[in-house]
């Protein structure tokens, strides 16, 4: 009896929403694609069309170069840092020690902190000075006798950017933990049972039994942190300012936009990152709802 | 014997487990001690030394410096929060027990929203807010809870899905309407999945740094953009700059603590999982 006047006042429910995701989410990048065509360039819009010209350009821009190899350096560092750490904090702490909590709870604590602040503090810690003005790892390293860690960190060309990727897997791995951790629990245990009963060593378990189970885990791992490091910003913002040998696209769409007034190189710079981002997300959430919808 | 060759192997695990642990504690060490150290006792090479008396001057100073982000950083956290964790309630009920034509089209559109770079929204929102005068907190606040729709619709959905739909039937029969359904039997029991995306939203919103850059002043900068200008300029000393980043942490690190389990459920929501 009320089930159209019901189905209809479900509808207006949502409707704000649908419409600011429409306006908001989809618009908006429609808009920004559309300025990546365009010549815009200073505080007028000016929308006349540019084609491709724009994405040419980047290509051949040695600035976005040095971004995509940076990129491509933090990305593989921090996924697999990530990956390895969170892997193996979660097998030890499914051993059922004493004090399991304790450990989740402190690795896990980064993720509530605000990039910025991370970098703020790794900062620090990372200063390269040397001699008498050395301190943070450093320092720490010389009283330790571990000289041959003293590096230059972030400030070191090509190779510096990895040690930005150090202090986001201090802040992310925590995260792949918690994944891998619920993972493991869910993971029944007559199946490890069934395993050594047949005679199967603890490592032949892991490696034939539970990492094969895992796999979702480390796909969804993969693209969750792959989609994350696409898009980092504060933390190089916050560690390393402007300096051009830590440059990331997200940085030079936000300096050449906001600061160059290059609007249409800006927009191309974010629409490239969109696709980028895309490539992993898509398919990702279509096996993901498709896969939820099976059960 | 099996059994025991194990057990053994457990313990050694502890020592992997505190050298990890002390990796992911040096900057905290490094934050709270410096934090505490009088102006005198400020010097690079006893930087990892515990302070010899305790000081809170670093902590007024940097208060000093931050108050009026801390300020403006609950302003804008609170009313986002509350907003777009009920939009989410309300999509995610609707999503899960009342699919409209086209429903199950939509929400695949609305998730997408979570994983966009906000780079390729950024230039027509910052034109928006201008031309309609939003700039500052409400501007701030307004674009946290847009883009917070995604997440909160995700989470509520999940959750409404996991209900049995019998539950609506027989209040339905019961004489209820669709909005009476949410008000008197499901949003009574989804208080604990209200806790969860209430601690999302507010942590997410605290750490924003992008949108806040972008759509704010120096007048309304939250506590994001204030700590990464004060670390920037040369006059502040560090000690201060390690009270500052812990003022700016301490907020999401005490709902971390207190809420926990609530946190790490948000997180897994994040990846889809529900």
């Amino acid at each position: 009896m009320f089930k159209n006047k019901d189905r209809y006042l479900s509808f207006l429910l949502v409707l704000p929403s649908i419409l600011a995701v429409m306006i908001f989410i989809y618009g908006f990048i429609g808009w920004s694609i559309r300025v990546s065509l365009s010549q815009w360039k200073g505080l007028n819009p000016n929308f006349a069309w540019a084609g491709l010209n724009n994405y040419i350009e980047l290509f051949s821009d040695p600035r976005f170069m040095v971004d995509i190899r940076n990129t491509v350096i933090f990305t593989v560092v921090f996924v697999v840092g990530c990956i390895v750490v969170g892997f193996f904090l979660a097998v030890m702490l499914d051993q059922g020690l004493k004090g399991e909590a304790f450990f989740r709870t402190l690795f896990l604590f980064p993720m509530a902190i605000s990039f910025i602040v991370t970098g703020v503090v790794w900062r620090w810690l990372m200063n390269p000075a040397t001699g008498s003005r050395m301190s943070g790892l450093n320092l720490l390293f010389s009283y330790l006798h571990l000289d041959f860690l003293i590096n230059n960190w972030h400030t070191t060309p090509t190779w510096g950017i990895a040690a930005v990727a150090l202090a986001a897997i201090w802040q992310m791995s925590g995260y792949t933990m918690a994944l891998y951790l619920a993972g493991l629990r869910s993971i029944p245990l007559e199946l490890r049972e069934a395993a050594q009963i047949d005679g199967a060593s603890e490592w032949q378990i892991y490696r034939h039994v539970i990492l094969p189970i895992l796999t979702p885990v480390t796909l969804s791992a993969l693209i969750i942190l792959g989609h994350i490091s696409l898009k980092v910003f504060d933390l190089i913002i916050a560690m390393a300012g402007k300096q051009l040998a830590l440059d990331v696209p997200a940085i030079y769409m936000w300096q050449t936009t906001f600061d160059g007034l290059f609007y249409a190189r800006g927009a191309a710079i974010a629409t490239l990152l969109l696709i980028s981002v895309a490539v992993l997300i898509i398919p990702y959430m279509w096996f993901t709802l498709r896969s939820e919808k099976q059960l | 014997m099996k059994a025991k060759s194990l057990r053994i192997g457990k313990n050694w695990l502890y020592a992997p487990l505190i050298f990890m642990s002390i990796f992911y504690l040096l900057p905290m060490y490094v934050m709270l001690v410096t934090g505490f150290k009088p102006f005198e006792e400020v010097n690079l090479k006893t930087m990892w030394a515990l302070p010899h008396t305790i000081a809170f001057d670093n902590y007024v100073e940097a208060f000093r410096h931050l108050a009026p982000s801390l300020r403006n950083s609950f302003v804008m956290v609170i009313p986002a929060t509350i907003i777009s964790s009920f939009l989410g309630s309300l999509n995610g009920y609707v999503l899960a027990k009342w699919k409209f034509k086209g429903a199950d089209v939509i929400f695949p559109l609305i998730l997408f929203g979570m994983f966009i770079p906000y780079q390729s929204i950024l230039i027509p929102l910052v034109q928006f807010m201008k031309s309609a005068n939003l700039t500052g907190i409400p501007g701030l606040i307004l674009a946290h809870v847009i883009y917070g729709i995604p997440i909160t619709t995700l989470t509520f959905r999940n959750y409404y899905a996991s209900l049995p739909q019998e539950l609506i039937e027989a209040a339905r029969i019961d004489g209820a309407n669709m909005l009476g359904v949410y008000r008197w039997i499901l949003l009574p029991i989804s208080i604990p999945s209200f806790v969860v995306v209430l601690i999302w939203q507010f942590t997410s919103a605290w750490n924003d740094f992008l949108f806040a850059v972008v759509l704010t002043g120096n007048e309304q900068w939250p506590i994001t953009v204030a700590l990464n200008n004060m670390a920037g300029s040369q006059i502040i000393a560090w000690n201060v700059q390690m009270a500052g980043s812990l003022l700016a942490a301490l907020p999401t690190l005490l709902v971390y603590l207190f809420l926990g389990q609530y946190f790490l459920r948000g997180l897994l929501a994040g990846s889809l999982k529900g």
